[in-house]
């Protein structure tokens, strides 16, 4: 753990820690193969107070630091990646309102999101491109005092349970540059907003990813976060900082997860009459497995630090998503080697673990696009 | 309504625990102390009546300097103060001295409902929530499977080997609780938060006005004799099916009067 957390703080992930262990380990295996929603267990993750943990305190939130925000994910992602997933866009949500939102805005979300009351999330993607942003072709038109918005949007996860979606979306298609012509409206769920259909896919069961579609959907101007359209691009990519943590710290605890059950069954499993781990090419596959884990787990750290510090981050919470996303896709293959057959068997843990790593590569901004944001960073700041 | 909780730290079940070979005592250093879970599930029993009665839960702790941890998780989950009683002397207390403390600490508390675990983790007795009812001279209903809690009496139901038994008594009284009773809720960053400003108030012998009864080891009721540490466990005996392992296996076990 990292080492500037507070007492309270400690506390608090110990928590989720036994939370993950006593609750959820039992029986997260046969949830997910029936891909079914996590109802109790995020039950327990808002009693706990997990979806106020990037919150002001004045709006009910327990605010944590961004270091103690990365071990709460992990733990809850060694359990299941999912638990981190259906926390993850409403933390970011919450930061935008949090540090964007009118008074009026925080005001009527907030205090409902501490308690997870009223959950969040964001939609960027289109069916068209979720890397090129900028060419999204949903449209809020304005009308009078009102906004008139169009289009659709991919792969928004928890739409369906969400009360809030941050849509992310055009005011001015005309604009030039063209992020310049962008906002961030707070929708809600009602007439002219459809949950046109769930995405089928590899991973990341029991929470739904949807399509989802305005046709005329009519909303008052004051839903634009912050009142004044035009921000919205820039809005996001100071969320993406808390999201690009978050995914990080989400393939850490699928890391830690399939090293965790490796060195369990490596010192269990035996051929050649001896514990398979001390057969020399299993042993080197535990230590690269670990290591890689810790230097990942560092880096996601140095990037949350550095978030609170208050600096820019885009560059190192970029780093970290990278690195340790695709450090936890190799962690995962490699504990399929360890586990030999079983490792492919849907009867253990390790097949979900390869299943699930995947989406930490492509969610929140593809690896591709994260080495363009740290080589732009790297250049504009001259080097490291 | 004023509740008081037992809660004693032990070993964590899941981690390494081991006695003390010299002294006979647990060894509390080998891995992480916790609170015992049956005592989490006596918390919650108070807990649940201060949601919905607003008692007052006192907890309530005789162990060394980190059992102040046990206590955090105590007031992280709810309860509003704790009792820490800790001295020297009762290094090493038999069920007797625990009794005799436990209860004699209770005496400057007017509480109308005493809740503790049917039987810890390490000592494994059994029988302190009974000796501290008897020592303070009110009635007790042990190993209760479910427990209500009404203004100025409490009930519950016991299991026995054939059937259930229900049991009631008038406040104030002391209850202990099974497995059964209650699933514990899990400490909120929020009580994590109010935790640290919870009034905790730390009691030694002279304190609770037991210093004039003389130190334990000339008092003991009870002494551990020899401690000594279980055999290796040996490999057992393997039997290669030749068409007659059914056979053997029952020979095996008619040999050691199993069957
Ligand atoms: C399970 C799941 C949940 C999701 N949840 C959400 C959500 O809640 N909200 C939301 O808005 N989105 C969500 N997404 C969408 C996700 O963010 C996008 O899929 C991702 O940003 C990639 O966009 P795309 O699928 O359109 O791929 P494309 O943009 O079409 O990219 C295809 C390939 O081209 C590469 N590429 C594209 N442009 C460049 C470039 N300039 N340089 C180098 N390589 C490039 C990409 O890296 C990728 O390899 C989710 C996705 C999944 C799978
Ligand atoms: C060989 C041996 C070595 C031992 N070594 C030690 C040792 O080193 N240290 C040690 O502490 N004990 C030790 N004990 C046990 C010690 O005698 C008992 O733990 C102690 O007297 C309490 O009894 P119990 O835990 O069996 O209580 P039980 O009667 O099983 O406990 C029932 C309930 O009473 C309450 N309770 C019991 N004890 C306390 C307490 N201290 N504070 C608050 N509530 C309590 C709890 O609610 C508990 O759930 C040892 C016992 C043996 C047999």
């Amino acid at each position: 753990m990292s080492s500037n957390l507070t007492e309270e703080e400690t506390f608090l992930i110990k928590t989720v820690r036994s939370f993950i262990d006593r609750d959820v380990k039992p029986t997260v295996r046969d949830v997910e193969h029936a891909n079914e929603y996590p109802e109790s267990w995020i039950e327990t993750m808002k009693q706990i107070g997990i979806y106020g943990l990037t919150i002001p305190e004045e709006f009910g939130g327990s605010p944590v630091s961004m270091s103690c925000y990365v071990h709460v994910t992990e733990e809850l992602s060694r359990g299941w990646m999912s638990l981190a997933g259906a926390m993850g866009g409403h933390s970011v949500v919450a930061k935008l309102i949090g540090i964007f939102g009118t008074e009026e805005q925080k005001q009527n979300y907030l205090p409902r999101m501490a308690s997870g009351e009223l959950r969040a999330t964001m939609a960027l993607t289109e069916a068209g491109g979720g890397s090129d942003l900028q060419a999204m072709t949903t449209i809020a038109k304005a009308d009078g005092e009102d906004l008139v918005i169009n289009g659709s949007k991919i792969w928004i996860s928890n739409a369906r349970r969400s009360g809030v979606i941050a849509l992310l979306c055009k005011t001015d298609p005309t604009a030039s540059p063209r992020h310049s012509g962008m906002s961030v409206v707070l929708v809600e769920h009602r007439d002219g907003l459809t949950v046109s259909r769930d995405m089928p896919k590899l991973g990341y069961k029991g929470v739904e990813s949807c399509e989802i579609s305005f046709d005329d959907y009519r909303i008052s101007a004051q839903a634009i976060l912050g009142g004044t359209p035009g921000q919205g691009f820039s809005q996001m990519m100071k969320g993406l900082e808390t999201g690009r943590i978050q995914v990080a710290a989400r393939a850490l605890g699928v890391g830690a997860a399939a090293l965790e059950d490796s060195l369990e069954y490596a010192q269990a499993r035996e051929s050649f009459g001896k514990p398979i781990w001390k057969h020399q090419s299993v042993g080197n596959l535990l230590a690269n497995m670990a290591t890689k884990l810790t230097a990942a787990r560092q880096l996601t750290l140095l990037a949350a630090d550095k978030f609170d510090s208050g600096e820019r981050c885009d560059m190192e919470a970029g780093m970290a998503k990278l690195f340790a996303s695709e450090v936890a896709m190799e962690i995962a293959l490699d504990a399929i080697r360890v586990h030999g057959g079983a490792g492919y068997s849907t009867e253990y843990n390790v097949e979900r673990y390869f299943r699930d790593a995947p989406l930490m590569i492509v969610g929140e901004g593809t690896n591709e696009i994260q080495r363009n944001v740290i080589v732009s960073q790297l250049v504009s700041r001259g080097g490291l | 309504m004023k509740i008081v909780v037992l809660v004693k730290q032990v070993p964590d079940t899941w981690g390494q625990r081991a006695l003390d070979l010299q002294t006979g005592r647990i060894d509390r250093v080998l891995g992480e102390n916790v609170v015992d879970e049956i005592n989490e599930r006596a918390l919650e029993v108070g807990l649940i009546q201060q949601d919905t009665m607003e008692a007052e839960v006192i907890v309530l702790t005789m162990g060394p300097g980190s059992a102040s941890d046990a206590i955090k998780k105590s007031l992280a989950m709810g309860a509003d103060s704790a009792i820490h009683i800790n001295d020297d002397l009762l290094v090493g207390a038999d069920y007797m001295r625990t009794a005799q403390t436990i209860a004699a600490a209770l005496k400057s508390v007017p509480f109308d409902l005493l809740i503790a675990g049917d039987k810890s983790t390490d000592g494994g007795g059994g029988v302190i929530p009974a000796m501290v009812s008897e020592i303070l001279g009110i009635p007790h209903l042990t190993h209760l499977d479910s427990v209500t809690i009404e203004a100025s009496k409490v009930s519950g139901e016991r299991s026995n080997n054939n059937g259930s038994v229900r049991a009631h008594a008038t406040l104030p009284a002391v209850i202990s609780v099974t497995e059964r009773s209650a699933e514990p809720r899990y400490p909120t960053f929020r009580g994590i938060m109010k935790a640290k400003k919870k009034p905790v108030i730390s009691e030694n012998l002279s304190s609770i006005s037991l210093d004039s009864v003389s130190p334990v080891s000339d008092n003991e009721t009870t002494a551990v004799l020899t401690v000594e540490a279980r055999a290796e466990r040996i490999g057992g005996i393997k039997i290669i099916d030749e068409g007659d392992a059914g056979n053997k296996i029952a020979e095996f076990l008619a040999l050691n009067r199993l069957i």
